[in-house]
């Protein structure tokens, strides 16, 4: 029965952005050792914000990975089902026109196209403000563990895959590709030959004094995001 | 505490209490703005301050020209596409490169696609919630809604009483659930909001459809671009073969299907302009006629460079003629040179960067961006800024004058260009307009009331969106019947070689970005790129205070507007929205929630 249910397994985040790129990195993995039937789409959801909504309208499950700050220990799993889902995607907005993930399943709902199903697999990341940088070592740990959750997920629903018999291996164009993650690691250049941490001539000039990070507030609870230990050196 | 005038005319008191509005949201990028507001919560005083460095003038030094547009491209996801347009033209005047005539209507099909996208997605997901209040459609009267619907755009096919019921029945049950979603941070209870609530379910109605709607849109793009956002570009031409019995199989991606395609969602655009967002927006501004302020810069001194040319490389023949308007002499329209080192000119007095004289300003050829940040003068710390100190340094937007004017630039600018100099199409456009919104609101307004306001601002914009749309339609046929003379040339690639350029070269590219008028400046020397500089519609619009004292056009707004409650901003998001600010993509600090940590602050 579910053989005809529409499926969305989705990646979201910014590869480019440390743990931030846990979503698209574990379905690219996904892919690479699993296949799926016709009713089963796996989707790089990038920083893509409201431009999701026909995606996530079309399906029936939705299947998401991605890098949430639960306030957890770096690396912990942590997975959220239905209606607990909103709430935990509201934490960011990486997207265009600073739409959020939460914002999307808004929408789809008021739409009238809200999925069945709803299953969140996230994962607490350690370091988000290292641009350029990979997946930490905790958090690129939690890859493997957070593919079996989806497949275990799959079984329960009777979402058939089958395992591939050997990785898929991109095609010729895509050998070279910068965004493999391996590609993407060892390309990377040194710091002494790209800036990394932002630009010297403006964060070590007299002008500029980077203040101790601050805890934001909202209401009496202190929130902590992106809090930018990339610049200590400054302090 | 003071009063001054400023040369161009606006007298700035800086007493009252100040409100800091920081960030500004539903933008694209990081802005702050703070005003002083009198006794009567009128704005007397308005401080406008981009509050993020982009920086792309200094990661382009070095590169290859040709891959410049793809950089460039980046610097934003929204306006998608123009800044590639405007840098294949920069190195193709600068290389005296002339494109096929096929790339021509391409690009310019591709451009107006992204006016009727841009435009569309602006006004329903990014404006529309300052004029529309969601919690106020579920009193509407689904009956009533539908007969407004007829009487508004009567050619529009969803007009049943059911079907408002039903999309009433979904905002409720989400609303009542305590998640407002999109609608959060809105002021819903602030008497400024002005609709019925029929008024209001069909507007919320039209925000879901748009949405439904503008994925449609933006697949011209990936038909000719291979994809959206950020459609490839081409020096020399476009990046697509045409093979009309083709199958796409040898890699021309263009066959008769794909344009019969093309054509269909060109269709779609226009039917969606004339019978849902023109009859919105008028219906809408109807609801909001005794709130005509706002006009600002934009009701005396205006610019574009002029855009859509039925002849390439003809200005003469440009659909939308650009010009100059000062001090709102309409009789008056003079001509913009890009190139003239003494037009348009860049100022920083105002501005974190530095200049080797700060008192003049530079052409974006001899153009320097060398960051300065320094915010000793202003109240608070460097890290939690109280008042920005306007008389020192305050943005890191740099202040561009048309021989030191400060001007306006956007859809606005370019419609009362576009009157101005008698274009048919435009006046007939703006006088349907005013019948429309004379007959809903009851008034007898003519032409200048309604447009140089906030609303018409919006309003304009929604014009352009319908006047590109109905361009398309002519670009598509002239592509079909060049394609059928036989020509299928996509690209002129004679001087692709870097070894056929000249040692040394400079060019101009100019755009009528969704935004307003957009220009890159671009110096070659070796093949390689020697200055880029980009001035961007945000960067006039919300552009600094110049060295003589002018303000700009998110300023000028501002003065005078009232607002009905100052720990509210609605009017000030209203005024600056209106202009569709885009200061580039960035991320924002939220909380746990996903509430915004918008702050707006009375002192």
């Amino acid at each position: 029965m579910s053989e005809q249910k529409k499926v969305l397994v989705l990646g979201i985040g910014n590869i480019l952005w440390a743990d931030e790129g846990f979503g698209v990195r574990t379905l690219e993995h996904l892919q690479s050792h699993y296949e799926f039937p016709e009713n089963v789409t796996l989707l790089d959801g990038g920083t893509q914000g409201v431009y999701l909504v026909q995606d996530v309208r079309d399906a029936d499950i939705l299947i998401v990975f991605d890098a949430i700050d639960y306030g957890l220990a770096p690396g912990t799993m942590k997975i959220i089902k239905n209606e607990g889902v909103p709430k935990f995607m509201g934490a960011k907005k990486v997207s265009l026109h600073q739409t959020g993930f939460q914002e999307v399943l808004a929408l789809a709902d008021m739409m009238g196209d809200y999925p069945e199903q709803i299953i969140l697999i996230g994962v607490q990341p350690e370091y988000i403000e290292d641009f350029g940088g990979s997946l930490r070592p905790v958090v690129k740990a939690q890859i493997d563990p957070a593919v079996e959750q989806a497949l275990a997920f799959m079984d329960a629903n009777g979402i058939s895959y089958t395992k591939r018999a050997a990785p898929f291996v991109p095609g010729d164009f895509s050998e070279d590709a910068i965004l493999t993650m391996d590609n993407y690691e060892q390309g990377r250049p040194s710091e002494a030959e790209a800036c990394r941490m932002g630009d010297d001539r403006i964060l070590a000039s007299d002008e500029f004094r980077v203040a101790e990070p601050e805890l934001a507030k909202v209401g009496d609870s202190p929130v902590k995001v992106d809090v930018d230990h990339h610049l200590d050196k400054y302090r | 505490m003071s009063v001054t005038t400023t040369p161009n005319g606006y007298t700035l008191d800086t007493g009252g209490q100040r409100v800091v509005v920081d960030p500004v949201t539903r933008i694209e990028g990081h802005m702050r703005c703070e005003v002083n507001v009198d006794a009567n919560n009128v704005i007397t005083n308005a401080v406008s301050t981009g509050t993020m460095w982009r920086g792309l003038e200094v990661i382009l030094k070095g590169r290859d020209p040709r891959d410049a547009w793809a950089f460039v491209e980046r610097i934003c996801g929204v306006c998608t596409g123009c800044h590639a347009l405007t840098s294949v033209r920069a190195v193709e005047d600068a290389l005296d490169i002339k494109i096929p005539y096929n790339a021509f209507l391409i690009r310019e099909m591709m451009a107006k696609t992204l006016q009727v996208h841009d435009h569309v997605v602006h006004f329903y997901h990014l404006h529309a919630l300052d004029w529309v209040n969601p919690v106020n459609a579920l009193k509407a009267d689904p009956k009533a809604t539908s007969k407004l619907q007829q009487l508004t755009g009567p050619n529009h096919p969803n007009s049943s009483p059911g079907y408002f019921r039903d999309v009433q029945t979904r905002i409720r049950k989400f609303i009542e659930s305590g998640q407002l979603g999109p609608f959060k941070n809105g002021y819903w209870d602030n008497p400024a909001y002005k609709l019925s609530p029929e008024a209001d379910l069909m507007a919320v109605t039209h925000y879901l459809e748009a949405l439904d709607l503008q994925k449609e849109f933006v697949k011209l793009h990936t038909v000719f671009g291979g994809k959206n956002p950020h459609p490839n570009y081409l020096v020399g031409g476009v990046p697509c073969a045409i093979n009309m019995d083709g199958d796409m199989a040898a890699g021309a991606p263009l066959n008769m299907e794909r344009l019969n395609f093309v054509k269909a969602r060109i269709d779609e655009m226009k039917a969606f302009n004339d019978n849902v967002y023109i009859p919105d927006v008028l219906a809408i501004a109807s609801f909001y006629k005794k709130q005509l302020w706002g006009g600002g810069l934009g009701a005396k001194s205006v610019m574009d460079y002029g855009a859509y040319p039925t002849v390439n490389y003809d200005k003469s023949t440009d659909q939308l003629p650009g010009g100059v308007i000062l001090d709102d002499n309409w009789d008056n329209v003079m001509e913009v040179d890009p190139r003239d080192p003494d037009q348009v000119q860049e100022f920083v007095n105002h501005s974190w960067y530095k200049y080797p004289d700060e008192s003049k300003g530079l052409h974006p050829w001899d153009g320097i961006t060398d960051p300065n940040y320094d915010v000793s003068s202003a109240k608070g710390t460097h890290t939690n800024i109280e008042e920005i100190d306007e008389h020192a340094k305050y943005s890191w937007i740099k202040a561009p004058r048309w021989r030191g004017h400060a001007v306006e630039v956007g859809p606005l600018s370019r419609y009362t260009l576009a009157y101005a100099q008698g274009v048919e199409y435009v006046q007939d456009q703006v006088h349907r307009s005013v019948s429309a919104f004379n007959a809903l609101a009851g008034t007898d307004l003519g032409a200048k009331p309604i447009l140089q306001s906030t609303i018409g601002r919006t309003l304009a914009r929604a014009l352009e969106s319908q006047y590109c749309s109905d361009m398309m339609v002519d670009d598509w046929h002239r592509l079909m019947d060049n394609i059928k003379a036989g020509d299928t040339a996509t690209a002129n690639m004679e001087k692709w070689d870097p070894a056929t350029w000249p040692k040394e070269a400079k060019g101009v590219g100019i755009t009528a970005a969704p935004r307003g008028a957009l220009g890159h400046w671009i110096r070659i020397k070796d093949g390689k790129i020697e200055n880029y500089q980009c001035v961007v519609p945000t960067t006039w619009n919300g552009s600094p205070r110049d060295p003589e004292g002018n303000i700009g056009a998110f300023e000028a707004c501002l003065i005078g507007t009232p607002v009905e409650r100052a720990e509210e901003p609605v009017e000030i998001l209203r005024n600056l929205h209106s202009f569709d600010p885009c200061l580039a993509c960035s991320t924002h600090v939220m909380s746990e929630e996903g509430e915004e940590l918008v702050s707006a602050k009375v002192r």
